[in-house]
């Protein structure tokens, strides 16, 4: 049991524990005050990212550099799946390797080329850092160029970091773009990049929306073919898809693209005004953009309305997770009406998030980065109606009474454009059905 | 380096997590950078704890390497410790924390903790596992708490028999269940109710449910029952040479293996030897009537590779062997440490025995095994799935649908009946089996289904029919196997099957058509039989059949 467990309000500006630092970003308008928290932290690794983006890329193999740590938490987290043909793994560093016994790079180049042997079809293979291979300095980058000479334009051996140390859960996506944006050809031709991993079925819906709005040319990154990577340059329009890019998007700054500033297509609203954003930046003509979203906005309020019923009123706090808590937060406050009582993320971007930070109900507590205990503390005291949280917090949570939403499905599922709003609405909407559905009495 | 696509155990620190979290009032701090946590998942998600394990860590970053990580670690101990006010502490590293050697261990035994104990563990990340990390952890608890009791050299022995002096019921331990163990929940309930009616009390289940209080008593029961030696094997060991207190070494999975449990405790602890305990066995599990009754006349010779840990490849081996009449055509196990018991019982079956952490080695040996049933780990599946051959899970690693609801031991006279079941369960039945061998043709029973599986039947392209002989090739993607000639077939003298032999191949069923396909090469090889036709087929099927 907590001994001594004082709530600390959530207004961080009258109570702020030792050791927090509350910081008022500068600017004109005084956005909203961010309670900065440091300890425990219960938060996936970067590496975590390979769950989904190999399903996203199935050309591409990712083999982590790392300890049997790492490869234990890739296959907890995806071997309820069965795989006929695994597309990820883990060079486990062993005492000969840290000792300097064996020579590191000539280890992984001996596990490389048996596994291509073995999987000639894999086009792009990713050296994933772990902590391990960090700490002891491993450079996996001149590794990952030596191999791609080796292997002599047959396979793309690539490197990002999705150590903890480095990187928090999406965190690994962005750096895993970031590992294919120096083989982006270059072309300077107009073209409407839509940037960060979405579902097959959004993204050609999306792209289908756009064209239809006088948008031909219409990209993805990450591509579904590690091997189909879009061009960039200085006719390239940034859309940034996900939130949690801050690196990739600087990156793809720096080669001539320009950043459509947006919130993100979290919602009806979120969507529309992200499509928005790119029809401007193209000067399409706003009558002929309203005649495509109209219809959209319309029907996507109606498929709203029966989560909304559910929602609405309800008090919400989101633990940090995966940098999408912001807007998913507005979304939940402005289109479902429930009421936040703490946005947590793990990490703040302000550049990326203003336009979404303008949209939240003035005052919204905001938390970057975590003290597990105390933020829990602050749950138990508020009892919100509703908890996002990971899988190690959502149980344990659940057996103290509290409702929770279970924060890594919402990577996992199509949850971006007017069409899915109702299904994002209903992830959240869930739970608490269920839970007046189910009794036992 | 080693190239893993599948690991069978976790790091050791996941094992003294297991220890901590199956234990009440035992709080563990662990050194380890952010992300480490996933661990938690482990217990909430698969075993679906209803409370977070007993673990702070100190989910150190980048930034932090630069300043001082020790005193982040005595700040995590001093914070977790008023907090949680454990009855006893674990202190130690996970493999990176390793790395950076702030001696966790060290810190806290100069921290004044309010005198509550602490354990300071040394986890070679980078040379053990799992197990080896639980089993170490229990023996350090155990040990820790118990040095002050044990009783200076040539001290008299706890006697197996001194419950009759003393005038009471004997009583023993369960030494070994633990979270992420597999079954171990059902499997204590069913040897406690066992041990209930031959007059047996049970004093202590450690670690799973036990308070660092519990520890202390283990010295008060009459012998140790190691029911997981890859857990308690180190820690009954000390207990013997610290206590003399005896040890039950019989795993009871199994008819012929509970039956010989009872006979080792009845005679350890000079108990009055029951009646005819086959009777007891007949009477109590469903298992040898079932195994009897003429519907399972089909499982006859059936060939079952068994992969798993050490204790339950060995109890599955004699189960698969005696007690339901399959043929064991291949007996592994991931557990070094138990390698020699596992050696031992695939010598009996005249196998040599695969003692390996190499999931592709093991994928290797089951695709040249070409069985008819696979009985392994989580891992397993993956290759079983990959090569479309029935399977069913027998040991950890485990996911979540192997912490099932309902009652599941594995142990005793029920475990036995869940064990015909489960393990019946994916092969064809019996009918099913007669028909597809007799009409091929049919549009909906076709060759591989499995219809008491609903759409589950296993996914038998053509190509997997031949993967089940792609010796070298076993890892290649479908399509490549065929292209890719194993390493053997470099041989210009190599069979070649004519068309007319492919077709009457595959009029085989197809869950022995790789055994068959095997042999029948042999066999013409060893005749420098180059072409293989229909005839070849059947020459081969009567020399094998002799």
């Amino acid at each position: 049991m907590p001994s001594s467990v004082t709530p600390s309000s959530v207004t961080p500006s009258s109570d702020t524990p030792a050791g927090d630092a509350a910081t008022r970003a500068g600017g004109g308008d005084a956005p909203p005050e961010v309670r900065k928290e440091s300890g425990q932290r219960e938060v996936f690794c970067g590496l975590t990212s390979i769950v989904w983006l190999h399903r996203r890329m199935p050309d591409a193999f990712f083999l982590v550099v790392g300890s049997r740590t790492c490869a234990h938490l890739i296959q907890s987290a995806a071997g309820v799946m069965i795989f006929a043909e695994p597309r990820f793994g883990t060079a486990i560093l062993g005492e000969r390797d840290l000792a300097g016994l064996a020579d590191a790079n000539e280890e992984l180049d001996r596990l490389v080329r048996d596994l291509l042997e073995r999987r000639p079809e894999i086009r792009t293979l990713f050296l994933v850092g772990s902590c391990p291979s960090e700490v002891i300095k491993l450079d996996l980058a001149r590794a990952a160029e030596r191999l791609t000479q080796q292997m002599a334009g047959r396979v793309r051996v690539l490197n990002y970091t999705g150590s903890g140390i480095e990187t928090t859960f999406t965190q690994g996506e962005d750096q895993a773009l970031m590992a294919l944006l120096p083989h982006l050809p270059a072309s300077d031709e107009e073209q409407l990049l839509i940037v960060g991993t979405l579902a097959d079925a959004v993204e050609d819906r999306f792209t289908t929306l756009f064209e239809r709005m006088g948008l031909p040319r219409v990209r993805s990154l990450p591509p579904r073919r590690s091997t189909d990577l879009p061009p960039i340059g200085k006719g390239t329009r940034l859309l940034l898809a996900q939130p949690f890019l801050s690196a990739t998007a600087r990156a793809l700054a720096h080669r001539g693209g320009q950043l459509i500033t947006s919130p993100y297509p979290f919602g009806v609203e979120g969507s529309r005004l992200w499509m928005e954003a790119a029809a401007a930046s193209f000067n399409l003509d706003p009558a002929a953009v309203a005649g495509v979203l109209d219809p959209l906005v319309e029907r996507g309020r109606r498929a709203i309305e029966p989560h909304r019923q559910v929602l609405r009123g309800k008090r919400l706090f989101l633990m940090p997770d995966s940098q999408m808590e912001i807007p998913l937060a507005r979304f939940l406050a402005r289109e479902c009406g429930m009421e936040l009582v703490e946005v947590g993320v793990p990490y703040l971007d302000r550049q990326l998030m203003a336009a979404e930070q303008a949209l939240l109900p003035a005052g919204t507590p905001l938390s970057e980065g975590q003290d597990v205990e105390r933020q829990l503390d602050r749950v138990r005291a508020e009892r919100p109606d509703l908890v996002v949280c990971g899988l190690g917090l959502a149980n344990p949570l659940e057996a103290e009474g509290l409702a929770t939403k279970w924060s890594i499905e919402l990577v996992f599922s199509p949850i971006h454009g007017c069409d899915q709003a109702g299904e994002l609405a209903e992830l959240f909407a869930r739970p608490l059905r269920r839970r007046e559905l189910i009794s036992f009495a | 380096m080693e190239l893993t696509l599948w690991t069978y155990e976790g790091p050791p620190h996941v094992g003294a997590m297991r220890i901590a979290a199956s234990m009440e009032g035992v709080h563990y701090v662990l050194h380890a950078p952010q992300g480490d946590t996933y661990a938690d998942l482990l217990f909430t998600m698969i075993e679906r704890r209803d409370k977070r394990p007993p673990v702070t860590y100190t989910t150190f970053q980048a930034r932090d390497l630069g300043g001082d990580t020790a005193e982040l670690v005595k700040r995590t101990i001093a914070q977790a410790v008023e907090r949680f006010q454990p009855e006893a502490l674990l202190v130690g590293e996970s493999c990176t924390a390793e790395l950076i050697q702030d001696q966790p261990g060290a810190l806290a035994a100069g921290m004044d903790l309010g005198g509550i104990p602490m354990v300071s563990l040394e986890l070679p990340a980078y040379s053990k596992k799992e197990n080896w990390g639980a089993a170490e952890t229990f023996y350090q608890l155990v040990r820790g708490l118990l040095k002050e009791q044990v009783p200076p050299p040539g001290s008299p022995k706890i006697l197996p028999t001194r419950w009759r002096q003393e005038g009471r019921r004997p009583r023993v331990n369960l030494l070994g269940p633990s979270l992420l163990g597999f079954r171990c929940r059902d499997d204590v309930r069913e040897i406690t109710r066992l041990l209930g009616e031959h007059g047996v009390d049970v004093s202590v289940v450690a670690p799973l449910g036990a308070r660092p209080a519990d520890l202390l008593r283990i010295p008060s029961a009459d012998a140790n029952i190691c029911l997981y030696p890859e857990v308690a094997a180190p820690v009954c060991s000390w207990l013997e040479r610290s206590f003399g207190q005896a040890t039950v070494k019989t795993v009871p999975i199994g008819v012929a293996a509970t039956t010989a449990f009872l006979a080792e405790l009845t005679t350890l602890l000079g108990l009055e030897p029951a009646e005819g305990t086959q009777t007891e066995s007949e009477r109590r599990s469903r298992l040898p009537w079932y195994s009897r009754s003429v519907d399972s006349t089909y499982l006859t010779g059936k060939r079952v590779f068994i992969f798993g840990d050490a204790t339950h490849a060995i109890a599955a081996a004699r189960i698969a062997s005696q007690e339901l009449g399959f043929a064991v055509v291949g007996l592994g196990t991931y557990s070094r440490e138990l390698a020699r018991e596992v050696r031992a019982a695939a010598k009996e079956l005249g196998l040599e025995a695969l003692i390996t952490d190499d999931y592709l080695a093991v994928e290797k040996a089951m695709a040249e095994a070409a069985p008819e049933l696979v009985l392994g780990t989580q891992m397993e599946r993956h290759s079983a799935k990959r090569l479309g051959i029935p399977c069913a899970v027998i040991s950890t690693p485990l996911h979540v649908q192997d912490v099932p609801a309902r009652y599941s031991p594995q142990m005793g006279w029920e475990g036995a009946n869940v064990i015909f079941d489960a393990w019946v369960h994916p092969l064809m039945m019996g009918l099913e089996e007669h028909l597809i061998g007799m009409f091929r043709h049919d549009f909906e029973f076709v060759d591989g289904h499995r219809s008491h599986l609903g759409d589950g039947a296993p996914s038998v392209s053509p190509v997997a029919d031949a993967m089940q002989d792609g010796v070298a090739s076993a890892a290649a993607p479908f399509g490549v196997a065929v292209a890719t000639p194993p390493a053997a077939g470099a041989s210009p003298h190599e069979p070649v099957w004519t068309t007319d032999g492919e077709t009457e191949l595959h009029k085989i069923p197809f869950f022995v058509r790789g055994k068959v396909r095997r042999n029948t090469e042999s066999f013409a090889r060893e005749r420098g039989i180059g072409e293989i036709t229909a005839e070849t087929l059947y020459d081969a099927k009567a020399h094998f059949s002799r």
